[in-house]
């Protein structure tokens, strides 16, 4: 992949595949209030995660564990131009999309310290973040495991709408995934579902151009091209700058707002990068360290306070304070979760079926435990 | 020659990266193909070095198309050439369930005879460390149900280099279960050349109290178990499985007819596992021998969880095994 395509900055006029929507314009950049709440949310992701690396380091938090930085603006951006209540379905780099739907950032460091207190009570760990609360149907391991699912959510939203409540499709789906995640076959049966069936869901793909160490272009045919993928289809596409999010969110505005009124899909490729490595342990041979150091330099937090400073004269200070209460948040958080029990024993045999039964033993019959299940 | 001199000492990931280097120096047709084999070095650091031996032709990285490429192998398979597969872990495989078992584990049947599929698919089974329920697959059970693939776990270096030489030279499909949590294990493994046969169950330790049998990593906690429960006058014989399918159900029997009791321990769960698989045999074969019924070992009827805490309570680990052992022997 060429570095001048790598950013989308350079790009920042409506993209060429854009031009083919012509329906579509870009949504309004909201007032000054809405942009400080996305630089707060962003910096809120930002040392959520800074605090996950330590904690991992600490060994607080244990398995698989994979860090957003250097990303947030795509989910910040995206999650605002949709409602509050349409749903949300992702891979397992998901802590910030969980932040960015409004999850609590304790709940969500307990779920990785494996405490009660936990989104998913410990169960699930960084992988797995769901929050019904939030319409937030969680994060997902397997790679592409979420594109079915999120035709699924978008099936079921507008079976409501029209169906039970007989009236019009008012819902959109936002289902993310990973470049690497383009190489699942029920990807692209998922679209093909999608089209059929005419299903609001936006493909969400975040190009991050790695997939652990394999770049884009090593494992994913027509890379420079993604929007073939979806063309097969029939599925409308878009690229955005997924650094900039307030570009992210003027298209993913109208686009979320056409799927919903058309109740079509969409594929959308946000263009952007990982700071960190894959997971804990990835010591990032296969990139080089310019190529990060350019890509930090073109930072969606430094892109958003640039705009701020100019258009509104936000200040130094004022950015100095957004990130003090920030840090408190999040230490907090973390004391928060610390104090959390660990996930007790009798939560084992719970969950597994809506009626508490366990223990299954081989020898004998599982019984119905009491709700609130002594084992 | 003394002990320290004659023993070259490995880790387990060496000794499988040996066994593939000489398969595929012998062997021109044998390749290794999965998701980052080749530039990352493996993303456990198995196939380190290897594309440098032999090349992108021969060390392949692929997408993350796990139903893909293990079909694309097959194929290639049914012309002779002799891949393997690695799975960055089998929890991944269940993606590619349908190539797996439906075409390579019954190519040879449905045709006849005429188009085999000698292949390895290997890569890590069972918990990690917290990875939770997704990523934490322990597939013996699922798999070895079907008829028509192999199935071994190798629990030392000495195994994994052998048992993987095996593999790679068996005309057949053979599934490959090793364990991240023995990656970095050392053991004893020979300069000179040597296989392990399949169906061969090896004797860990020798006890005349209980039979202890159990495949890969959970082996460790059996062996951890017996030391403690030798403390208390029980002493077991631990066996280990080796592979499944074949299953050295002999070594098994001839073990539980001079202990008369016997514990299998297995990391997948109870219901219709291979624990429950061994048990049923031994129960028809050693009816009279038995002064009580096979007790079993496994992960707790539930998708593992994160939370650490519940995540050791929910493997096999030595206290659950001496507690069975104790029952099983009338010591509880
Ligand atoms: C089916 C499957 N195969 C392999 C893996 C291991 N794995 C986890 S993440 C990953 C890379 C995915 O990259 P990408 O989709 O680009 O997402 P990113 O990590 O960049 O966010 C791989 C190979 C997995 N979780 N699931
Ligand atoms: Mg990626």
């Amino acid at each position: 992949m060429n570095d001048a395509n790598t950013t989308g900055v350079e790009a920042s006029g409506v993209p060429q595949t854009m031009q083919k929507m012509s329906k579509i314009d870009l949504a309004p950049i909201p007032n000054e209030g809405v942009l400080l709440g996305w630089l707060r949310q962003m910096l809120l992701i930002r040392e959520f995660e800074v605090r996950t690396m330590q904690a991992y380091q600490n060994q607080l938090i244990g398995g698989f564990c994979h860090i957003y930085i250097g990303q947030e603006a795509v989910a910040v951006g995206s999650i605002a131009a949709v409602n509050d209540d349409d749903p949300i379905v992702l891979a397992y780099r998901d802590h910030g999309h969980a932040l960015a739907r409004g999850m609590d950032p304790k709940y969500c460091m307990a779920e990785m310290f494996g405490r009660i207190g936990g989104c998913a009570k410990g169960k699930g760990g960084s992988m797995h973040m769901f929050d019904a609360d939030h319409y937030l149907y969680g994060g997902h391991g397997i790679v592409s495991a979420q594109t079915p699912l999120g035709a699924g959510l978008a099936f079921a939203t507008k079976y409501e709408d029209e169906i039970l409540k007989g009236g019009k499709s008012s819902h959109v789906t936002l289902c993310f995934l990973g470049d690497g995640a383009l190489n699942q076959g029920c990807f692209y049966e998922a679209m093909n579902l999608a089209s059929l069936q005419d299903l609001p869901v936006i493909y969400v793909l975040e190009n991050n151009r790695y997939s652990m160490g394999t770049a884009i272009d090593r494992g994913t045919s027509m890379a420079e091209e993604l929007h073939v993928k979806s063309e097969a289809f029939g599925i409308e596409h878009a690229i955005v700058d997924g650094k900039n999010v307030i570009d992210m969110y003027r298209k993913f505005k109208s686009i979320a707002d056409w799927c919903r009124e058309e109740s079509r899909p969409f594929f959308v490729e946000a263009q952007t990068y990982r700071y960190k490595g894959h997971s804990m342990s990835d010591p990032r041979k296969y990139r080089t360290k310019e190529e990060e150091s350019r890509e930090e330099e073109n930072d969606c937090i430094d892109l958003l306070t640039t705009f701020l400073t100019e258009e509104f004269d936000f200040t130094k200070d004022a950015l100095k304070q957004m990130n003090k209460q920030v840090k408190v948040q999040i230490r907090d958080s973390v004391t928060w979760a610390n104090n959390s029990p660990e996930t007790p024993m009798d939560e084992m045999y719970k969950d597994v079926y809506t009626d508490t039964w366990g223990p299954y033993t081989g020898t004998s019959k599982p019984e119905m435990l009491e709700e609130g299940g002594e084992t | 020659m003394s002990v320290a001199t004659a023993q070259r000492v490995i880790e387990f990931r060496e000794a499988l990266r040996e066994a593939m280097i000489e398969e595929m120096r012998n062997d021109e047709r044998v390749f290794l193909i999965g998701e980052e084999v080749a530039q990352y070095n493996g993303a456990y650091k198995v196939s380190k070095g290897m594309l440098d031996e032999f090349g992108s032709r021969r060390v392949i990285d692929t997408p993350i198309s796990e139903s893909g490429f293990s079909g694309m192998c097959i194929g290639s398979a049914m012309r002779g050439l002799r891949p393997i597969v690695e799975f960055m872990s089998w929890s991944f495989s269940l993606v590619a369930a349908d190539p797996i078992l439906n075409n390579a584990a019954k190519m040879l049947y449905m045709s006849g005879g005429q188009f085999g599929c000698p292949i390895v698919f290997r890569g890590n089974d069972g918990a990690g460390g917290q990875l939770a329920s997704t990523h934490s697959w322990c597939v013996e059970s699922l798999y070895a149900n079907v008829p028509g693939l192999k199935m071994a776990i190798p629990y030392d270096p000495y195994d994994a280099k052998g048992l993987l030489k095996t593999a790679i030279r068996d005309d057949n499909p053979v599934f490959f279960l090793e364990s991240e949590r023995l990656l970095s294990t050392t053991g004893h493994v020979p300069e000179e050349e040597y296989t392990v046969p399949f169906g061969q169950a090896l004797i860990r330790s020798e006890g005349t109290d209980c039979t202890l049998i159990s495949f890969g990593r959970p082996l460790h906690f059996c062996l951890e178990a017996s030391e403690e429960l030798a403390k208390e006058g029980i002493y077991c014989e631990v066996i280990d499985g080796r592979t499944i399918r074949p299953l050295d159900i002999d070594t098994m029997v001839h073990s539980v007819r001079k202990t008369n009791a016997c514990v299998v321990v297995d990391q997948s769960w109870s219901f219709a596992s291979v624990g429950s698989e061994i048990a049923s045999q031994i129960h028809a074969i050693c009816f009279d021998d038995l002064d009580n019924y096979v007790h079993r070992v496994h992960s707790d009827d539930v998708p593992t969880p994160y939370s650490h805490n519940l995540e050791q309570a929910y493997l096999p680990n030595t206290r659950k095994i001496c507690e069975a052992v104790r029952a099983a022997t009338y010591n509880a």
